[in-house]
C-alpha cells in the first residue's frame, strides 16, 4: 500500500484548525468482572476464568459489581462531573467472536457520570480546560489471538483463537467533548489530557493505569476545519494507541495526513484507523457505515442504579486532591525550578520525594537522591525506583549525610547496601564500618604519617603553597578509606604542617 | 394396585411419605406411561430412563433412613427444554442447540433437585419459546392427548401434554405471553405464570427478558401450588428478582377449599377480553364458571382495559425487540451448531451466518428480522419505543381494575385446539392466540389458566384465565382452588378424567367409530 | 412508514448475521409487511406525555458485591466448543476488524 502524503505540520495548520475529541477507556481493578463473580485478573491461563454469564451461554445472566459502581462514581467526581441521580446500562448489538452474547452490555442515554471538566497545562505553561461529555461503564471484550498471518494481525490469517478471561472485565469509557481551539499544541494536548485522565486514575487507586498492559486505552479523534470556514471537518478514530507518545504522533500524523488529502481537493472517509508504533502511522481499518447500527436499548437483565446523593457525598469524601493542584502545591512548597519538578514528575516519583520529605529530608536532599542515584540504578535494573528503596530510609541517609556521618561518596556505598537488603542505612554503616571517622586523633595519626611521607609537601605547605596539601589530603583519605570529612582533613594538615 | 399415573401429585407425595409407595415404584410407572403414549404424543424430546431411576432409588434410600425430606421429595417431574440442566440436553426446541448440554443447572432446576424431585425429561416445545402450537418445534410437533390431530398449545405444548396425557404429574413451563396458560386451556390442564420475578429466570434460555417468567404446570391447583413453593424466591443471579417472602401458594390453594372462601371476592370481567368474538363454546364455559363463582358468593364486576387492544402489537415489537438481541449469541463460536458456508471464503462471519441459517427455524428468523427493524436508527421511537409507552397504559389499565376489583378474569384463549397447519399460514392469525394471555406478561402481573369445561362443538377443553395484581400470586391460588372445587363438584370428576385414552392401540378421537 | 421493502430485509439480515436466500427475503417481505403494519397501531396511543415502561417492576439498585465466585472449569467452558485449540475456542479467519 502507497504511504500516505504528509502536509508539513506547520503548513497544516496554517491552512487548518485541528478540532480533537478523544475516548479514554479505563480498566478498573475490581476483584471480578462487571457483571459476574470471576476472577478480574490479568495473566490467568486461557478461559479459566469464565462463567455462563460472561461466556455467553444461553440462560446466563448479569449482576452488576457494587465497587465497580463505587469506582466509576469516584471517577466521574474526579473528572468533576455530576453524577447521575438515576443512571441505566443498554445493550449495545454488533456481532464479533470476542464479544460472547454479541452484544457490549455498556451505557446509552443514561450515563453515571456527565458534564465535568478537566484542566491540563501544557509544557509552555498554557492552560486547557477539556470538557467531560461523559464517563459511563461497559464491559471489555475477550482477547483474540490470529494464527497464521506474517504478522500475527487479522490480515492473512488463518484463524482466531478466543480467550474469554478478559470478556466482561469492568471499564469507564470517558468521551470529551469537542475540543477547539487546540492549535499548534493539538499533540501535545492529546498527550498531555491523557497524562491527566491516567494520574487522576492512579490517584483515585481505581485502575492499575498501566497502559502497557491496556488498563488506560486511548482513542484520539481528529477533524480538520479549513479556516474561515466555520464548517467542521470529517473525524477519523485512530484506535490502538498505546502510550501516552503514541497520542501525541498519532494526533500530529492524522494531521498532516487530512490536510494534504483535503488541500488536494480530496475528502475525509470517517473511519476508524489504526496506529502502528512501528512506522508511526495510521491506517485504514472499517469504514463507518450503516453496519454499525448498534441498536441501542435499554438492558432488561439489569435495573437502573440509582446512587443515593448520601452516598455520593461520602465518596466525594474519599477522593485524593487532583493531581493538577496537588503539582502545583507542590512545586510551590518545594521551591523547584518547573525543569526540576518536572523531572520528577516524568519519571513518576512525585510520591516517593513527597513521602521522604515527610520523613524529615530537604526538598533538594530528596529530589537529588530520587532523581539522581536511585533513579539511575533502577534503570539499570529495569524495575520502578520505588521499588527499590524506602523513602524512609532515603530520608534517613539525607540525614546522615546533613551530620557529617558520611560523605556523599560514603552515602552512596550505604544506599547499595540498603538496597541490597542489609539493613537500614544506619545498620549498614554499622555493618560495614562506613562512618566517617569523626575522631580528630584517628585522623591526626594518618595526618602526621603522611607528612612524614612527604617532606617536600610539608616543605612547601610551610612555605604557604596551601594547595600542596591536596597530595598529603588524599593521602590521608586513602589511608581512611574515604571514611573522612576532606575538609576537617584540609584543616587539619594545616594546622599540624605549620605546628611542626 | 393403583394406576400412579393418575395421581396428583399431592396425593403421590401422601402415599411417598407414608411409604406406601416408592419413588422408584413412581417414577417407572411413569416412564413405562412414557413408553407406552409418547410415540403419540410426542412430548418428549428427551427421557431420562435410568438416571431417572438411579435418582428416585437415591431418594427413597434416604427417605428410609429416616431423614425427612420435603413434601415433593420423589414426585417426578417433567422439565420443558428451554431451562439449562447439566445432565440432559437442553435445546429450547431448536437445531441450532441439538444435543447440547449445558455446564450447570438452572437455579429452578437445582432447586428441584435439592428439594429431591426426579427429573423425568426435557419436553417439547416451540423454538425458543415462539409459538403457540408447539408446531414450530424443530423436532417434530407434540400432539394433544385429547385428539391427536390438533396442536396442544404453545411454546410450551410439551409440558402441558406430558401432564394432561398423565406421563409426569408436573412439569416446568416458562410463560411470555402465554406459553404456560394457553397450552393449560387447550389440553385442559392447570398452569401459572408467576409475578414478574417471582421466579429466577437464571439458566432458562432468554426469550424477551422483561417478559419471561418460569412456572408450574399440573392438573391440579394444589400441585401448582405445591411446586410454585419450590421454585419461587429471589435469586441473586437474577438481578430482576424480587426479594419478596412468598407465602406458601400451596397453603393458599388449601385456604380456597374452605366454605366460603369466595364470599364477597370481586371478580372483574374484562370487558375487552369478555369472549366477544371468541369460539362460541369458549365463551359459553366462560360464562358459566361466572355463574358457579357468583353462586358462591362473589360479585362480577366488568371492568374495562382499553388499551388492552394494543397489547398484541406491542408484545410483538417487544418481544422480537429483545430476543433478536438475546439470540445473537447463538453463533457457532461457543456451543451449538456450526455450518461452513457452501462455497466461498470460509470467514467467521460467513459460518456464523449461514450457521444461523441452517439453525434457526422460520419464525425464529422472522421474529429476529422484525425485532432487528424495531430496534433499527430510525425506527426505535415509533415502534420499540412506543410499545414500551403503551406497556405503560396497560400497567395503569392493570392498576385501575385492581382498585375495583379483586382478581380479573377471561377466557384463557379465543378457541379450542386447532388442527394442524390451520394457522400457519398467517402469523399474525397464530399471534392474535395470545390475545388474552399478553396483558399479563406487558405489567408483570401473575396469571392462571385452569380448565373449566370442554367446548360443546368438539368436545375439547375450554381455559379461564385469572390475573392478580403483581405479588399477589398467593390470591390466583385461593381463588383457583375454590373455583376449581366448584366445577369438579358440579362435574362429579375432574376434567381431565374425561380425556381419550391413550393406549397402545391407538385411535383418534375424531376417527369414526371411536369409542 | 408501515410498508417494509426487500432491501430492507436483506440488510436487517446482514445485521443480524442470518444468510438468507431469495426465496426467504421474498416471503419475509410480504409477511413482515402485514405485521408491521399490524403493530404499527402503537404509535396512536404513544403519546409523548407517556412514559416508557421497560421493566415491569420497578426495582433499583441490585448489587453483588466485589468477591470472586468459582468460575467454570476450562473443561466445563470449552465443552461445547464446536472447535478447539487446546484452552481457547477456535474460529475461521475474522474478515473485519472492531
Amino acid at each position: 500500500m502507497a504511504k500516505a502524503e504528509l502536509m508539513d505540520y506547520d503548513k497544516a495548520l496554517e491552512l487548518f484548525e485541528p478540532v480533537l475529541g478523544f475516548e479514554v477507556h479505563v480498566e478498573l481493578n475490581t476483584k471480578t468482572k462487571m457483571f459476574c463473580g470471576c476472577a478480574n485478573e490479568f495473566g490467568s491461563g486461557a478461559n479459566t476464568n469464565t462463567c455462563p454469564t460472561c461466556l455467553g451461554l444461553p440462560g446466563g445472566l448479569p449482576q452488576v459489581n457494587k465497587k465497580a459502581i463505587e469506582s466509576s462514581i469516584r471517577l466521574g467526581l474526579a473528572l468533576g462531573c455530576e453524577i447521575a441521580e438515576s443512571s441505566r446500562f443498554a445493550r449495545k448489538n454488533y456481532f464479533y467472536p470476542d464479544t460472547a452474547k454479541n452484544f457490549q452490555t455498556s451505557q446509552y442515554d443514561e450515563p453515571i457520570a456527565f458534564e465535568g471538566a478537566v484542566t491540563i497545562e501544557l509544557e509552555s505553561g498554557r492552560t486547557i480546560t477539556v470538557d467531560i461529555e461523559r464517563a459511563h461503564m461497559e464491559e471489555d471484550a475477550g482477547k483474540l489471538t490470529h494464527v497464521g498471518g506474517a504478522t500475527g494481525r487479522i490480515q492473512g490469517s488463518d484463524y482466531s483463537l478466543v480467550d474469554y478471561n478478559r470478556g466482561g472485565v469492568p471499564l469507564v469509557e470517558i468521551v470529551t467533548k469537542m475540543i477547539e481551539g487546540a492549535e499548534h499544541d493539538a499533540p501535545e494536548i492529546g498527550r498531555t489530557y491523557v497524562h491527566a485522565i491516567r494520574d487522576i486514575v492512579k490517584a483515585l487507586g481505581v485502575s492499575n493505569a498501566r497502559m502497557e498492559e491496556g488498563n488506560v486505552r486511548c482513542d484520539a479523534n481528529v477533524s480538520l476545519r479549513p479556516r474561515g470556514s466555520g464548517k467542521l471537518g470529517t473525524r477519523t478514530e485512530t484506535k490502538n494507541v498505546n502510550s501516552l507518545r503514541s497520542v501525541e504522533r498519532a494526533v500530529r500524523y492524522e494531521i498532516q495526513r487530512q490536510a494534504a488529502i483535503l488541500a488536494a481537493g480530496g475528502t475525509i472517509i470517517q473511519e476508524t484507523r489504526h496506529w502502528h508504533e512501528d512506522t508511526g502511522t495510521t491506517s485504514a481499518g472499517r469504514p463507518k457505515s450503516d453496519a454499525d447500527d448498534y441498536r441501542y436499548f435499554p438492558e432488561p437483565d439489569l435495573v437502573p442504579v440509582a446512587p443515593a446523593r448520601e452516598w455520593v457525598e461520602e465518596l466525594r469524601g474519599t477522593l485524593p486532591e487532583q493531581p493538577s493542584l496537588r503539582r502545583k502545591r507542590l512545586i510551590e512548597a518545594w521551591g523547584f525550578t518547573a525543569l526540576e519538578f518536572q523531572d520528577i514528575d516524568n519519571a513518576d516519583l512525585l510520591d516517593e520525594v513527597e513521602a521522604t520529605i515527610a520523613a524529615g529530608a530537604t526538598p533538594a536532599a530528596a529530589r537529588k537522591w530520587w532523581s539522581g542515584e536511585i533513579a539511575r540504578l533502577a534503570n539499570a535494573q529495569g524495575v520502578p525506583a520505588g521499588t527499590l528503596v524506602s523513602p524512609q530510609h532515603v530520608a534517613e541517609l539525607a540525614a546522615l549525610v546533613d551530620a557529617g556521618t558520611l560523605t556523599d561518596r560514603l552515602a552512596r556505598q550505604v544506599l547499595e547496601g540498603v538496597i541490597a537488603g542489609e539493613g537500614g542505612p544506619q545498620q549498614v554503616v554499622d555493618a560495614r564500618g562506613l562512618a566517617v571517622v569523626s575522631d580528630d586523633g584517628a585522623l591526626i595519626a594518618a595526618i602526621d604519617d603522611a607528612l612524614a611521607a612527604q617532606p617536600d609537601v610539608l616543605a612547601k605547605i610551610r612555605d604557604g603553597k596551601v594547595q600542596a596539601a591536596g597530595a598529603v589530603i588524599g593521602a590521608v583519605m586513602k589511608a581512611m578509606k574515604g571514611q573522612a570529612d576532606a575538609a576537617r582533613v584540609r584543616e587539619l594538615v594545616l594546622e599540624r604542617a605549620s605546628a611542626q | 394396585m393403583t394406576d400412579l399415573t393418575r395421581l396428583s401429585a399431592a396425593a403421590l407425595s401422601d402415599l411417598l411419605s407414608a411409604g406406601d409407595v416408592s419413588s422408584v415404584d413412581a417414577t417407572r410407572a411413569h416412564l413405562d406411561r412414557i413408553q407406552a403414549v409418547d410415540a403419540d404424543v410426542h412430548a418428549f424430546l428427551h427421557v431420562a430412563g435410568e438416571k431417572a431411576l438411579a435418582t428416585a432409588a437415591a431418594i427413597d434410600a434416604r427417605r428410609a433412613s429416616g431423614e425427612k425430606l420435603s413434601p415433593l421429595a420423589g414426585v417426578p417431574i417433567a422439565i420443558k427444554d428451554v431451562l439449562a440442566t447439566n445432565d440432559m440436553p437442553s435445546t429450547s426446541g431448536s437445531k441450532i442447540l441439538e444435543g447440547w448440554l449445558p455446564p450447570y443447572d438452572a437455579t429452578v432446576v437445582r432447586k428441584l433437585r435439592e428439594a429431591d424431585l426426579v427429573p423425568l425429561g426435557k419436553t417439547n416445545m416451540d423454538e425458543f419459546a415462539m409459538g403457540s402450537s408447539t408446531e414450530h418445534s424443530a423436532y417434530g410437533p407434540t400432539r394433544n392427548p385429547w385428539d391427536l390431530e390438533r396442536i396442544p398449545g404453545g411454546s410450551g405444548g410439551g409440558s402441558a401434554a406430558a401432564v394432561a396425557a398423565f406421563e409426569a404429574p408436573l412439569a416446568l413451563g416458562s410463560d411470555t405471553g402465554g406459553s404456560i396458560r394457553q397450552p393449560a386451556a387447550v389440553t385442559g390442564s392447570v398452569g401459572v405464570k408467576p409475578t414478574y420475578g417471582g421466579v429466577s429466570r437464571y439458566g432458562a434460555i432468554a426469550l424477551a427478558s422483561s417478559l419471561d417468567q418460569v412456572g408450574p404446570v399440573s392438573r391440579t391447583v394444589l400441585d401448582a401450588g405445591l411446586l410454585h413453593d419450590v421454585i419461587a424466591g429471589h435469586d441473586p443471579l437474577d438481578s430482576t428478582s424480587l426479594s419478596d417472602t412468598w407465602p406458601s401458594m400451596a397453603d393458599a390453594a388449601r385456604a380456597g377449599l374452605v366454605d366460603g372462601a369466595l364470599k364477597g371476592i370481586r371478580v372483574g370481567v374484562i370487558k375487552e377480553l369478555s369472549g366477544e368474538g371468541f369460539q362460541a363454546g369458549v365463551k359459553q364455559r366462560f360464562d358459566e364458571a361466572l355463574t358457579l363463582l357468583e353462586a358462591a358468593g362473589a360479585e362480577i364486576v366488568e371492568v374495562s382495559a382499553p388499551s388492552f387492544e394494543y397489547a398484541v402489537a406491542a408484545y410483538y415489537l417487544i418481544l422480537p425487540a429483545e430476543a433478536s438481541s438475546n439470540l445473537a449469541r447463538f453463533d457457532s463460536v461457543r456451543f451449538g451448531l456450526r455450518v461452513n458456508p457452501e462455497d466461498g471464503p470460509v470467514t467467521v462471519e460467513r459460518v456464523m451466518s449461514a450457521t444461523r441459517d441452517a439453525g434457526f427455524g422460520p419464525e425464529v428468523k422472522r421474529r429476529i428480522i422484525l425485532g432487528t427493524y424495531a430496534l433499527s436508527a430510525g425506527y426505535y421511537d415509533a415502534y420499540y419505543g412506543s410499545a414500551q409507552k403503551v406497556r405503560t397504559l396497560i400497567q395503569r389499565d392493570f392498576a385501575s381494575a385492581f382498585e375495583k376489583v379483586d382478581v380479573l378474569v377471561s377466557p384463557s384463549a379465543p378457541t379450542t385446539a386447532f388442527k394442524f397447519g390451520e394457522k400457519l399460514a398467517d402469523p399474525m392469525a397464530m399471534y392474535l392466540n395470545d390475545i388474552t394471555t399478553i396483558p399479563a406478561n406487558l405489567a408483570g402481573v401473575p396469571g392462571m389458566g385452569l380448565p373449566i369445561g370442554l367446548a360443546p362443538e368438539d368436545g375439547l377443553p375450554v381455559g379461564l384465565q385469572l390475573m392478580t395484581p403483581a405479588r399477589a400470586d398467593a390470591r390466583l391460588y385461593t381463588i383457583g382452588a375454590a373455583l376449581e372445587q366448584l366445577l369438579e363438584q358440579k362435574w362429579g370428576r375432574t376434567l381431565l378424567s374425561q380425556a381419550p385414552d391413550l393406549s397402545a392401540t391407538e385411535m383418534f378421537a375424531s376417527e369414526e367409530g371411536a369409542v | 412508514m408501515s410498508e417494509i421493502s426487500a432491501e430492507q430485509v436483506a440488510h436487517l439480515a446482514s445485521l443480524a448475521r442470518i444468510d438468507l436466500s431469495q426465496e426467504e427475503i421474498a416471503s419475509l417481505t410480504s409477511e413482515l409487511g402485514q405485521i408491521v403494519e399490524a403493530v404499527a397501531k402503537v404509535t396512536e396511543v404513544a403519546g409523548p406525555d407517556v412514559p416508557a415502561t421497560s421493566h415491569p417492576l420497578p426495582l433499583t439498585n441490585v448489587f453483588r458485591d466485589d468477591e470472586v465466585v468459582p468460575s467454570l472449569t476450562v473443561e466445563q467452558a470449552l465443552s461445547g466448543a464446536p472447535d478447539r485449540d487446546g484452552d481457547k475456542f477456535k474460529v475461521a479467519a475474522i474478515l473485519d476488524e472492531e
